[in-house]
């Protein structure tokens, strides 16, 4: 049988027409990844800021006062305790109500004055490991500054050595430009095997899929024709969702609308195949949708580089990530938001993107064979 | 009194039955105690917010003494390594527009001239901000390292008299509870925090409707159990499996992935079963609310993830916004984060941890309560 678009164009037109009467998969279809990314978008944050500070003065003079209103000044720390005793600490500390403490013990502006080291403590909750190294980081910095003006006088001397550093791509290092473009990965790949999932296997489940295999389709035709709809959709709620990303995260847009289109077709193509592939072998709605969240869902969020770096994983780990679609489109995503690359640097990404939609279809396109012989 | 609320004989039954039905397949046992193990190692691994050998790329224009020091000074502290050396500056551009490095280094020439002249001497961080929470710590470390290799080497007269008087703030931080700053044992208290909610929901979440899906429902409803002997004979099982697993991995936790333990274990065994029955109590809900096994696993698919997302696992509550910070102490899970990360690496107990202790407490009541209730509604 030769191939028609115009019969692929029917299946398609009663899939859209199947999908219309179905609410519930539509609400999921469009309410949950734009829910998605606007709530994850607020709640993911590595912003530190108010770190709150205990602090134990025991010189109680004028340059011990100068140092701790150089941390309320800095804007980063929040002084809510003034503790009389180093025992205190421990339980503050133990309750998790502060984050840091400041220990300046009596003799401090002595020291200072004198001309010699003049040692304060700064105790950290290295719990929180990330927070922890930030927040002692901005507090290095504080101290240098006012050492080196406390020593010297007032006489401003610049550093011997001055880092003059620049961040590129994302200048204030805000959290929402590295997690919403990125986010749109993770998505897309549950929505679009989640879809499938729910909507196929229940035709495996009711068995209207064996009718589909009486009439005179084009297997093709029919993977085809299924899919398209779902593409509709897929690349609508792209669109939503990078709406959403400029308007309400203020994510910069530097790259090419058309590359990021073809992308991400290439990308929703790949899992809606994987999609079908699994509802077309398991033939269940339930285990369906079990094992497509099983490889989308986790994979997608851990292991795509999309919060956890890659590079510091151990090897092992790293191996399995180069099996994770996620990863590569994550890379796309935040190159053409972020650092406005097109093709000459994407390429790369671009190829496993094509492998991936390939590998995808096929798999769906043998499910599909092995079931309607 | 007991006695009269439900008959030993009864829930010895169905516990023998729900056991051995639980238990039965070789697929059932592999999710029950494989699929935590696997978990556990890769949620393990995978959240690791360290920032440790951070490639970097050096354009050394000046190529002196002083400009190799500097730069192995940042290799020296761990925080970096040098994995690609340029001469030309745009090569710089291109590794970070092609992500191969986080960090640029540009040293320009006449560098060790300036810092002998006591000048001040100039370099050039770049650093790829698309990561932002690894290009800040860093950005945050090379400011550090460079600043204080310029005031041990930098000449003229300020420099001079920092380094040979040592006046100044002697600045000594030390960080407690995890001394090296490592996230991972930050992070795996709350994996195991997380998976033991996974398990429960997913033991108790399909269980019900399951068997009202194929019709036993009814064969149960037609026995002479009551409803609380149901709820025992549908909870009791999943608790005693959540422990082994709880017990199991917290295991592998302590041994394989170094994990300090410091705090009270009994306390954390009691804060456990609570935590435990609350989350067996949510899933008992949604299987008694949810029609089919499919809506059951959706729902309990919904709430799971937020309930991960607001906990603190891996975003800390302190920096979401304020109204999302309020809907966190509606989330068990956040409150059972908050119990194993104090006893774990704290050295937290009782005396300090029963707030958290006692809400969840409360919540895991109040759930299996509702739960009961609904059942007896939808099955009277």
């Amino acid at each position: 049988m030769r191939f028609s678009l115009q019969r692929l164009l029917a299946m398609a037109r009663k899939e859209a027409l199947q999908l219309r009467r179905d609410p519930r998969s539509l609400a999921m279809a469009f309410l949950v990844p734009v829910a998605m990314i606007v709530f994850l978008g607020y709640i993911i944050s590595f912003d530190v800021r108010d770190i709150r500070v205990a602090v134990l003065d025991q010189d109680h003079s004028a340059q011990s006062r100068a140092l701790v209103s150089a941390f309320e000044a800095a804007g980063r720390f929040e002084i809510t305790q003034r503790l009389d005793a180093p025992e205190q600490i421990d339980t503050l500390m133990s309750r998790g109500a502060v984050r840091m403490a400041l220990v300046i013990p009596s003799g401090f502006a002595r020291e200072i004055v004198s001309r010699k080291p003049a040692p304060v403590q700064a105790i950290v909750d290295g719990a929180d490991a990330n927070t922890a190294s930030i927040a002692m980081n901005y507090a290095a910095a504080i101290v240098t500054a006012y050492s080196s003006h406390a020593v010297l006088g007032q006489m401003t001397v610049p550093a011997p050595v001055g880092a003059q550093s620049r961040v590129w791509y994302n200048e204030a290092l805000e959290s929402a430009n590295m997690i919403v473009p990125g986010l749109i990965a993770v998505i897309m790949m549950i929505i679009a095997s989640m879809l499938t999932a729910l909507t196929i296997a229940r035709e495996w489940e009711r068995g209207t899929m064996e009718q589909l295999a009486a009439t005179p389709v084009h297997r093709l035709e029919v993977i085809c024709g299924k899919l398209l709809p779902y593409l509709v959709i897929g690349l609508a709620d792209v669109t939503a969702a990078v709406v959403i990303g400029i308007l309400l995260f203020h994510v910069p847009f530097r790259g090419s609308v058309v590359l990021l289109a073809v992308m991400a077709t290439l990308f929703l193509l790949g899992s809606l195949g994987l999609g079908i592939f699994i509802s077309a072998a398991l033939k269940s709605q339930l285990l369906a949708t079990q094992l497509a969240m099983l490889v989308t869902f986790i994979p997608s969020l851990l292991l795509s580089g999309l919060i956890f770096d890659i590079a510091s994983m151990p090897l092992p780990l790293r191996a399995v990530t180069t099996v994770v679609p996620a990863r590569y489109f994550v890379v796309v995503l935040r190159g053409i938001f972020l650092k406005g690359v097109g093709v000459e640097v994407l390429w790369r990404q671009g190829f496993a993107m094509v492998l991936y939609a390939v590998v995808g279809l096929a798999l769906a396109a043998h499910a599909f064979r092995k079931e309607i012989a | 009194m007991i006695g009269r609320l439900l008959n030993w004989r009864r829930v010895r039954e169905m516990l023998r039955k729900e056991f051995r039905q639980m238990l039965r397949d070789a697929r059932a046992r592999r999710m029950l105690f494989v699929a935590p193990v696997l978990q556990l190692i890769v949620f393990g691994y995978a959240v690791n917010t360290d920032v440790r050998n951070a490639a970097t790329m050096v354009v050394d224009h000046d190529q002196t003494v002083e400009s190799r020091a500097l730069i192995d000074a940042l290799t020296a502290s761990g925080y970096f390594r040098v994995a690609a050396r340029a001469e030309d500056p745009r090569d710089l551009v291109n590794a970070l527009d092609h992500g191969n490095v986080l960090v640029g280094l540009e040293i320009p020439e006449g560098f060790a001239k300036d810092l002998a002249a006591a000048r001040q001497a100039n370099v050039q961080l770049l650093v790829d901000g698309t990561t932002a929470n690894t290009a800040n710590v860093a950005l945050g470390y090379a400011t550090q390292i460079i600043g204080r290799w310029g005031l041990a080497h930098g000449g003229g007269v300020a420099a001079q008299t920092l380094r040979t008087s040592g006046a100044g703030v002697d600045f000594r931080v030390r960080a407690w509870y995890n001394e090296n700053l490592e996230s991972r044992v930050y992070n795996v208290p709350a994996v195991i925090g997380t998976i033991v909610l996974l398990m429960t929901l997913l033991l108790t979440s399909l269980a019900v409707v399951r068997e009202r899906e194929i019709g036993t429902l009814e064969q149960l409803m037609v026995s002479p159990l009551r409803p609380i002997e149901l709820i025992i004979g549908k909870t009791l099982p999943a608790v005693t499996v959540a422990f082994i697993d709880l017990a199991v991995i917290t295991t592998i936790s302590l041994l394989w992935f170094d994990i300090p333990f410091r705090g009270s274990a009994p306390f954390l065994l009691v804060a456990s079963l609570a935590y435990i029955l609350t989350g067996l109590g949510l899933g008992l809900f949604i299987s008694t609310v949810s029609n089919t096994q499919q809506e059951a696993f959706m729902s309990m698919f919904f709430f799971f993830l937020p309930a991960i997302m607001l906990s603190g696992f891996m975003f800390p509550i302190a920096n979401m916004p304020v109204a999302l910070q309020y809907l966190t102490y509606l989330d068990p899970l956040r409150y059972y984060l908050e119990i194993v990360r104090g006893v774990f690496l704290r050295g937290a107990g009782w005396r300090i941890l029963y707030p958290q202790a006692l809400v969840l407490l409360g919540i895991g009541v109040l759930v299996l309560g509702l739960a009961t209730r609904q059942f007896r509604k939808t099955t009277a």
